[in-house]
C-alpha cells in the first residue's frame, strides 16, 4: 500500500509537469495585450516596451519558464497585472462561495442521483427506469444558465410574487458564508445548487444505474433473494456496496466537470467566487489570474483522481496494488 | 469491420436516432433558411422596437436593442451548428491520429499519453476560456479553444481500440506478410474505431454547442453584435425581468439542440457500440 502510494504520487509529477508547460506557454498567445492594456489608449512604444520589462516579457523564454516555475514550487503564482495583489491571496479570498456552492452541490446531487438510479436499476425497463432515464438525459442537455435563470423566474419572481411566505426569503443576487448563520447561508445558496446540480444528478444517475445493473446481474444476487434477504437490503447491501467503485469515481471526475458550471453559476447569480475571479480576469487581460486558476483547478483534479484510486483500496478488496 | 456491425436499418429504427435526427435535421433547415423564416435583421438595431414583447410581429419578441429575436435566434443556429459539427470534426482527426501513433507506436505512447494526460488535467472550459481571451476570440479561435481540450478523450479510446486490436489474429497475419505499418494502421485498423468514434463525435458536438454559448455568455466569445445563443442571453441578463424572453428562447433552442444531440448520441451508442454505455466519455462539461 505504502509502495502504491508512493508510485501514485510520482505518476502526478510529468501530468502537472505538463499542466505547467501548457500553461506558460498561454502567456505567449498574449503578445503584448496585458501591456497595452496597462498602458492606456494613449501609450507609446517606449512605455509599453518599459511595462514589458517590467514583467519579464522581454526575457527568454526558456529564462520565463524556469524563473516561473521556480516561483511555482515555492507556492507564488505570480501578481495580478491590475491590482498587484498576489494570485494565490486572489483565489484564496475568492475560494469560500466556489467551495460552498461545489460542496452544497455535491451532498445534495448524491443524496438524490443515488436514490434515483438505484430505482431505475431496481424498475429496469419499466415505466418509471424510463422516466428517471429521460429526466437524466433533459438534465445532460439543459445549460447551467438557462436552468439558472428559469429557477430566478420560477421562484423568487413568480412564487414569490404569488406566495411571499413561501418564497420571499429566496435570495437571486450574492452570497453569504455560512458562518452568517444557515438561514442567510441557504437563502443565497438554495437557487445557485438546484441550477448547477441538474447535470451533475444526471451524470451520477446514469452511472449508479448501469453499475447497479451489473451488480444486480450477478449469481449473489439470486442467492441474496433466495435466501429470504428484503428487496431493500438485496439494493442497498448486495447490489450497490457492488456497484460504489464506479458510482465514487464518477461523483469525483463529476466535480471537475462542474467547473465550468461553477464560473456560468456565479455569473448568473452574482457569487463572487473563482468563477466571477475568472471573468474579471479575463475582461481586464489579467493573465496571471488566469493561469493560477488553471493550475489551481488542476492540481485539484489531480488530486481527486489519486483519492478516487486510494478509494478504490479501502471500497473494494478485491483491488489490491 | 466488427462481425455483427449494425446495418444502417437497425440504427434508423432506434427511437432515439430517428427522434433526435429529426429533431436535428428540422434545425439544420432553420439555420440554413434563416434568411426565409426571419423577417427582420439579426443585426440591425431598432431604439423604438425595444424590449418589445412577443407579438404576431416579433413572434419572440424584441431585445433591448430593438432587434428581433427570433432572427438572432435563427442566424444563431447557424453558429452554434457551425461549430459543434467544426469542432468533432477536428477533435476526432486529431485524437484519432495521436490515438493510432500511441497505440501502435509503443516508443511514442509514453510520451503522448503523459502530454495527453497532462492536458486532460486542466478543465476544458478553463483551458477553452484561456485561448479565447488571450488570443481574441473570432470564429476561428473559438473553434480551436473548444477542440483542443477535446483531443485527450478521443485519443484514449482510439488507443484502447488499436491495443485491443493489434493482437486479433488478422493483424498479426498482416504484420507477417509484411504489410506496410500504414497499411495496417489505416486499412485494418482504423474501421474497427468508426463506432465508437461516431458516438463520441456527437457528444463533443452537444460539448461544442454548450462550450460556445457559454463563452458567449461569460463576454469572452464571438463579438456581442455576432447573432449567437449566447450573445442574445448575455444581452438579455440586465434586463431579464422586464424581458426574460430574451434568455428563455435561446436558452430553449440550446437545450434543445444539446438534448437532440444527446439523444441521437445515445441510440447511436446502444445500437453502434454497446460496450460504451459504461463510458463516462460523453458528458459534456457545461
Amino acid at each position: 500500500m505504502i509502495r502504491f502510494l508512493i508510485f501514485r504520487l510520482m505518476a502526478t509529477i510529468p501530468v502537472m509537469g505538463v499542466v505547467a508547460m501548457v500553461v506558460f506557454a498561454l502567456v505567449r498567445l498574449d503578445r503584448g495585450k496585458a501591456a497595452a492594456q496597462l498602458a492606456g489608449d494613449n501609450a507609446t512604444p517606449e512605455i509599453i516596451a518599459r511595462i514589458n520589462e517590467q514583467l519579464g516579457l522581454d526575457r527568454p523564454v526558456w529564462e520565463q519558464f524556469l524563473v516561473w516555475l521556480g516561483g511555482l514550487l515555492q507556492g507564488d503564482l505570480g501578481r495580478s497585472i491590475q491590482s498587484k495583489i498576489p494570485v494565490l491571496t486572489l483565489i484564496g479570498d475568492r475560494i469560500e462561495p466556489t467551495l460552498s456552492l461545489a460542496a452544497t452541490t455535491l451532498v445534495y446531487s448524491v443524496l438524490i442521483a443515488v436514490p434515483m438510479g438505484v430505482v431505475a436499476a431496481w424498475q429496469h425497463g419499466r415505466l418509471l427506469d424510463r422516466i428517471i432515464m429521460i429526466l437524466a438525459v433533459i438534465g445532460f442537455s439543459v445549460p447551467v444558465f438557462v436552468l439558472g435563470y428559469a429557477l430566478i423566474l420560477a421562484f423568487p419572481i413568480w412564487l414569490g410574487d404569488a406566495f411571499p411566505g413561501l418564497f420571499g426569503w429566496l435570495q437571486v443576487q450574492g452570497f453569504r458564508p455560512i458562518r452568517d448563520g444557515l438561514g442567510p447561508f441557504l437563502s443565497t445558496i438554495l437557487l445557485p445548487t438546484l441550477a448547477l446540480s441538474g447535470i451533475y444528478i444526471a451524470l451520477v444517475a446514469r452511472i449508479t444505474r448501469a453499475s447497479m445493473l451489473e451488480a444486480l446481474a450477478q449469481d449473489y444476487i439470486r442467492t441474496a433473494h433466495a435466501k429470504g434477504a428484503t428487496t431493500r437490503r438485496v439494493l442497498t447491501r448486495h447490489a450497490l456496496r457492488n456497484a460504489a467503485v464506479p458510482i465514487v469515481s464518477v461523483i469525483g471526475i463529476g466535480l471537475v466537470l462542474l467547473i465550468g458550471g461553477v464560473v456560468v453559476t456565479e455569473t448568473v447569480f452574482n457569487i463572487p467566487g473563482i468563477g466571477r475571479l475568472t471573468v474579471e480576469a479575463i475582461l481586464g487581460a489579467d493573465y496571471p489570474i488566469i493561469q493560477g486558476v488553471l493550475l489551481v483547478f488542476s492540481a485539484i483534479y489531480v488530486m481527486i483522481n489519486l483519492a478516487i484510486d486510494v478509494l478504490y483500496t479501502l471500497l473494494d478488496p478485491r483491488i489490491r496494488y | 469491420m466488427r462481425a455483427g456491425a449494425p446495418s444502417f436499418g437497425t440504427m434508423l429504427r432506434h427511437p432515439g436516432v430517428w427522434a433526435g435526427g429529426g429533431m436535428l435535421a428540422l434545425l439544420v433547415v432553420m439555420a440554413a433558411a434563416a434568411p426565409l423564416f426571419a423577417a427582420y435583421d439579426p443585426i440591425e438595431i431598432v431604439p423604438r422596437m425595444r424590449l418589445k414583447g412577443p407579438s404576431a410581429d416579433h413572434l419572440l419578441g424584441t431585445d433591448a436593442s430593438g432587434r428581433d429575436v427570433w432572427a438572432r435566434v435563427a442566424y444563431g443556429a447557424r453558429v452554434s451548428l457551425f461549430i459543434g459539427v467544426t469542432a468533432a470534426f477536428l477533435a476526432l482527426t486529431a485524437g484519432t491520429l495521436i490515438g493510432l501513433v500511441s497505440g501502435y507506436v509503443r516508443v511514442l505512447d509514453g510520451v503522448l499519453m503523459r502530454v495527453m494526460d497532462g492536458v486532460m488535467a486542466i478543465p476544458g472550459i478553463l483551458l477553452a476560456i484561456a485561448l479565447v481571451s488571450l488570443q481574441g476570440a473570432s470564429l476561428l479561435t473559438v473553434i480551436v479553444a473548444i477542440f483542443i481540450p477535446e483531443i485527450p478523450r478521443v485519443a484514449r479510446l482510439v488507443r484502447s481500440i488499436v491495443l485491443s486490436i493489434r493482437e486479433e489474429p488478422y493483424v498479426e497475419a498482416a504484420i507477417g506478410l509484411g504489410t506496410p505499418t500504414r497499411v495496417i494502421l489505416f486499412r485494418h485498423i482504423l474501421p474497427n474505431t468508426f463506432p465508437a468514434l461516431i458516438v463520441q463525435g456527437t457528444y463533443i458536438a452537444a460539448s461544442a454547442i454548450l462550450i460556445e454559448a457559454l463563452l458567449s455568455f461569460i463576454g469572452a466569445g464571438l463579438s456581442p453584435e455576432t447573432p449567437t445563443w449566447g450573445n442574445t442571453i448575455a444581452e438579455g441578463r440586465d434586463v431579464f425581468q422586464r424581458a426574460p424572453w430574451i434568455i428563455l428562447a435561446p436558452g430553449a433552442f440550446l437545450a434543445v439542440t444539446v438534448l437532440a444531440i444527446n439523444v441521437m448520441g445515445d441510440g447511436l451508442r446502444d445500437t453502434l457500440d454497446p460496450r460504451l454505455a459504461k463510458r463516462v466519455g460523453g458528458v459534456a462539461q457545461q
